[in-house]
């Protein structure tokens, strides 16, 4: 198969992910209110008193984000799995990576971008300024798609098992932890009048490297789950 | 062994095929050869190993010994390109609910190799699904589901269907449908892998059984 077929399996995917998606609306808001609920939450909890809520901000925000992502990644593969379509992949004359790397960005654009369009007003709840949103909202563009194509790689390793969701859990929360690390401490070197080229250039390389590996990863995840 | 298909070059042929399962041999130095035109059908008891037979001859599970050759080569260091010649339907439709049966069906054709000669409407035309192409397939029968299934099958240009229980399902009229599917494959030079409980209706020259319970 040549490469521009292949492209236009690609896209034919990726629409109908988005179509399958828009048809069942619902299941797509669950992880967003999770991510709004819990930022919301933590005023309530702690008192709202500005200058800790400023101090915490983003890293209940990133801490929130990470969660409503790990809660929404069983569905990349889940129902595909369930119908057989997972099996139809595998037998695509395609390369699996590339429809895996359809699948992944299908649910990076229903479930990670509208975490990144609600994070601003939610930074404004937690009294952040407005520079520091900015750049909240910077590391989370970088950040979410590489939560998104780690995550694949363990649900494809545990879409097999019936009752997988604690092991990827336990798979995938580790290897989130950097992005946490440098996506949330970026926010508050950038307040403190520092610069962030570093912190920024290690997301945009964790980026880069997820981006390359982990669909082939997933894909070889995949073979291994459904022989 | 069988020497059905020397006047074809294309040829599936497994050797020394061995499946084990939970410790439990299923079968082993299974041999055979399928050419153009035939059809390889797998008898045996429930859970003598036909289905794993079926998805050793996709390439999703690995036999614990032996090996599936498509030309003469290896089916798993052909990879994508043995897929281009492939079609499956497991036992689960692999068919999306919320979809319509002509979004499946554009799905189906664009992983695989598309027919230019069937579109997604001929294909389900000739299951006898026209007038359903716009309704959420969540909503057709399950032998309408099974049906929409085996049009996957016209609108990719596979020469090798691997079929686990097509009839499941399907009414009186529906296994005729399939059969005469099946025979119109058949005669252009298309191969058959295929497990089925109903007596199957097709040439019996070109049939090559292998029971696994013997």
């Amino acid at each position: 198969m040549n490469s521009a077929s292949s492209s236009a399996a690609f896209v034919l995917l990726l629409r109908r992910d988005l179509i399958l998606a828009f048809r069942r609306r619902s299941e797509m808001l669950n992880p967003l209110l999770f991510f709004v609920l819990v930022t919301a939450l933590f005023p309530l909890g702690i008192g709202a008193n500005p200058v800790l809520l400023k101090a915490i901000a983003q890293g209940v925000i990133w801490v929130a984000a990470l969660l409503a992502s790990l809660l929404s990644l069983d569905a990349v593969f889940r129902s595909d799995f369930d119908d057989g379509s997972l099996e139809q992949y595998l037998l695509s004359s395609h390369p699996v990576s590339v429809l895996v790397l359809a699948k992944v960005l299908a649910h990076w654009l229903i479930t990670g971008l509208p975490l990144l369009i609600i994070a601003p007003l939610l930074g404004v709840l937690l009294d952040l300024p407005w520079d520091s949103i900015k750049i909240l909202m910077l590391t989370l563009a970088l950040g979410t798609p590489v939560l998104s194509l780690i995550g694949s790689i363990g649900v494809a390793l545990t879409v097999g098992l019936r009752r997988g969701g604690m092991i990827l859990s336990l798979l995938v929360l580790p290897l989130y932890i950097p992005v946490l690390i440098f996506a949330a401490n970026a926010v508050e070197t950038a307040a403190a009048g520092l610069p962030i080229t570093a912190h920024l250039s290690m997301l945009v390389g964790l980026l880069v490297l997820a981006l390359s590996l982990s669909p082939l990863a997933t894909a070889a995840a995949l073979r291994v789950s459904l022989s | 062994m069988d020497s059905q298909s020397t006047d074809n070059a294309v040829t599936l042929e497994g050797s020394g095929l061995e499946c084990i399962r939970d410790d439990r041999v299923l079968f082993s130095g299974l041999d055979f050869v399928l050419g153009a035109g035939r059809i390889l059908l797998l008898e045996g008891r429930n859970g003598s190993g036909k289905t794993s037979l079926l998805r050793i001859l996709c390439g999703i599970r690995l036999p614990e010994a032996g090996a599936v050759t498509w030309c003469g080569e290896d089916i798993n260091r052909l990879g994508p390109v043995y897929y281009e010649y492939i079609a499956y339907v497991g036992h689960r439709d692999g068919l999306k609910l919320d979809l319509t049966p002509m979004e499946n069906l554009a799905m189906a054709r664009g992983l695989g190799n598309p027919n230019p000669d069937t579109s997604p409407e001929d294909a389900l035309h000739r299951v006898d699904l026209l007038g359903f192409e716009d309704i959420p397939t969540r909503n057709l029968s399950a032998g309408q589901q099974r049906r929409l299934a085996l049009a996957r099958l016209l609108v990719t240009r596979a020469q090798l269907w691997i079929l686990d229980e097509p009839f499941t399902s399907l009414d009186v009229h529906g296994i005729e449908l399939a059969e005469e599917l099946f025979h119109e494959h058949i005669s252009l030079g298309g191969m058959l892998a295929m497990t089925s409980h109903h007596a199957v209706n097709l040439d019996s020259a070109r049939v090559h059984r292998i029971n696994l319970s013997a």
